[in-house]
């Protein structure tokens, strides 16, 4: 885990959850706006799998349990596709809510992974 | 009931905000599944009561969310009694914890009322009730 992608990664997902509540409590169903903030959470996610996963190999440890970690991450991954998947079948307005709550969740995961990366075990 | 009249012109209204609360249901079920598997695994003799504990609550969330998306009296029934014992858990191990901090020195989903949750185990068994008595 790097420290300042992490971050970012969090501003972002808190960012793109408050934006897809607040729109989906105005009214808006999902729109290319909603789901691209879904989508970007996304990508962050995928690109901290693959930096997880290269982080040992540059001496980049987990002082915490990587079994936790990777169950976290794991679950995190499929959050934001469940999410999008239901945008896509049901066109209203909670779906939108719904893809907040599911970057929210997100957010607060990365946050405790980020806890069991460099916190835990110390 | 106040709402009565605002339920009539918007029912689908209703079933959304239903199905966001299913959602925070279905996430809170993934997090303590998740949670209590990694505790199974890898530490379960440093504290087997708070483990089993969180084992049994992961169970019962994943059985409330089933339970508000499948129709019919018998699975709303089954959603009140998993509802109420959520609601019952939270409270007592919440007490429990502030109380007898040893017994859950490795805290459960439960601990301190949620707290390690945003005390979203709190809240939501409080609005899935109110969501229950609004679909009847």
């Amino acid at each position: 885990m790097i420290e300042w992608f992490t971050i970012v990664q969090v501003v972002v997902a808190v960012a793109a959850g408050l934006l897809c509540v607040v729109l989906g409590l105005a009214g808006r169903v999902p729109n290319d706006l909603t789901m691209g903030a879904t989508a970007l959470v996304e990508l962050l996610l995928i690109v901290q799998l693959v930096v997880a996963i290269a982080s040992p190999a540059f001496g980049n440890e987990a002082r915490g349990s990587l079994l936790e970690f990777y169950i976290y991450l794991i679950s995190a991954v499929l959050l934001p596709i469940g999410g999008g998947f239901w945008a896509l079948i049901e066109r209203s307005r909670w779906s939108t809510v719904i893809l907040g709550a599911v970057c929210l969740a997100v957010a607060v995961m990365v946050y405790r992974m980020n806890v069991i990366w460099f916190v835990q075990g110390t | 009931m106040a709402h009565d009249t605002l339920v009539k012109p918007a029912p689908t209204r209703a079933r959304g905000i239903g199905r966001v609360l299913i959602v925070v249901y279905a996430i809170l079920a993934l997090a303590a599944t998740g949670r209590s598997v990694y505790e199974i695994i890898a530490k379960f003799d440093q504290a087997p009561f708070a483990y089993t504990l969180s084992a049994i609550a992961a169970v019962v969330y994943i059985v409330a969310t089933v339970a508000l998306i499948a129709p019919g009296p018998v699975w709303y029934r089954v959603a009140w009694v998993t509802i109420s014992f959520e609601l019952v858990g939270v409270l007592t191990v919440g007490t429990l914890s502030l109380f007898l901090p040893d017994l859950f020195a490795k805290a459960s989903v439960w601990s301190w009322y949620g707290m390690g949750y945003l005390f979203i185990p709190l809240v939501l068994p409080v609005l899935g009730m109110l969501w229950l008595r609004r679909t009847r």
